[in-house]
C-alpha cells in the first residue's frame, strides 16, 4: 500500500522557516496569512502499513520535536 | 590514552579532531560498517554532514553499525565527544538529552565564539575551572539546542558567553552531558582551536581533560 507520513515541527516549538514564509506571502500581495508551520512529506510503498507508526518513531521522526500523521 | 574518531560518510571533521586527539595521546579512524571499536579509551564522533545528514540531521549515523558499540562503550562509562553533527548524532541516538534544530536565524553561521564552562565535572572539562572562558570557533546551520522539558542543571556543561549564542540555543546551552557526565556533545569545534597559529588554543582544554586520570574523591 501508498502510505503518506506528514511530519510537523510540535506546537509550541520556534519554526523559522514557517516565519519566513509568512513575511514573504504579505510582501508578494498575499494577505491574511497566519501560522505558517513548515514539515515534510514522506511518500512510502510499504507491505505492512501496521508498522508505519513503529517506522515513523524510530527513524521517521524525532519525536522530541516533530509530530506525525500517517495518510 | 587512545581516541578512536568515528568516519561516517560525509563526515568532515575527523581529521582535524584525529590531529587534535594526536596532540594529548594516540589517535586512530573508526569506521563508521566496522562495530570493533579495536580498544580505544575514548570516542569521538566527529563533525560533518553524516549519510549526508538526509531526513534529518544525525538521524541516520546513528545506526551505523560502529554506533550500537559506541553506545554500549557510553554507557559502561567510556568517554564520548560529540562535535557539532556528532552532538546531534549523539542526541538522535538518545545518549544526550535534547535536540538540534535549525538556527533561528536560518543562516549558516561560522564565527569564533566564547563558551563559558558552566560544569568542569565532566570527562571532558575536568582541566577547566568553573567559570573558564574559551575562544572557539561555531560553523552550523542546525545549531539550537532544544530540550522539551527542564535540564539538570549539571548536564548544561558549557554555555555561550553572554550576547554571544550564534543559533538562538535554549538558554545559551553550547555544550550538553549525559547524567553521568562521560558523554559531552557540543556545537563549537574544539578540534579546530588547538594552535595559536589559528586563533586559539582552548579547544585543547577538552583533549587534555579526558587525557588526564579523574580526581579521585577523598
Amino acid at each position: 500500500m501508498k502510505a503518506l507520513v506528514l511530519i510537523r515541527p510540535k506546537a509550541g516549538i520556534l519554526d523559522p522557516q514557517g516565519q519566513a514564509v509568512e513575511r514573504a506571502l504579505p510582501a508578494l500581495g498575499f494577505e491574511g496569512v497566519r501560522d505558517v508551520r513548515v514539515g515534510r512529506l514522506v511518500e512510502l510503498e510499504v507491505d505492512e502499513p501496521d508498522r508505519l507508526p513503529e517506522m515513523c518513531e524510530t527513524l521517521l521522526t524525532n519525536p522530541l520535536i516533530e509530530d506525525y500523521e500517517i495518510r | 590514552m587512545r581516541f578512536g574518531v568515528v568516519r561516517f560518510p560525509g563526515s568532515c571533521d575527523e581529521r582535524d579532531a584525529l590531529l587534535a586527539a594526536d596532540r594529548v595521546g594516540e589517535a586512530d579512524f573508526l569506521w563508521h560498517a566496522d562495530p570493533d571499536l579495536h580498544g580505544v579509551d575514548a570516542v569521538i564522533v566527529p563533525g560533518g554532514f553524516s549519510y549526508g545528514d538526509y531526513l534529518r540531521v544525525g538521524a541516520i549515523a546513528r545506526f551505523a553499525p560502529v554506533m550500537a558499540s559506541v553506545l554500549a562503550f557510553a554507557r559502561d562509562g567510556g568517554p564520548v565527544l560529540g562535535i557539532c553533527n556528532g552532538f546531534q548524532v549523539l542526541c538522535e541516538a538518545g545518549l544526550l538529552p535534547g535536540a538540534l534544530l535549525p538556527n533561528t536565524s536560518l543562516r549558516f553561521v561560522c564565527r569564533q565564539v566564547e563558551v563559558e564552562v558552566v560544569n568542569p565535572d565532566t570527562a571532558f572539562t575536568r582541566a577547566c575551572a568553573r567559570g573558564d572562558r574559551l575562544s572557539i570557533p561555531v560553523k552550523h546551520t542546525t545549531g539550537r539546542f532544544y530540550s522539551p522539558g527542564p535540564l539538570d542543571e549539571r548536564q548544561v556543561v558549557l554555555r555561550y558567553a553572554p550576547g554571544q549564542n550564534p543559533n538562538g540555543s535554549q538558554d545559551d546551552i553550547a555544550g550538553v552531558s549525559n547524567a553521568a557526565g562521560n558523554v559531552l556533545g557540543l556545537m563549537p569545534h574544539p578540534e579546530h582551536a588547538v594552535d595559536p597559529l589559528t586563533g586559539s588554543a582552548d579547544g585543547l582544554k577538552l583533549f587534555e581533560s579526558v587525557a588526564i586520570e579523574p580526581a579521585v574523591p577523598a
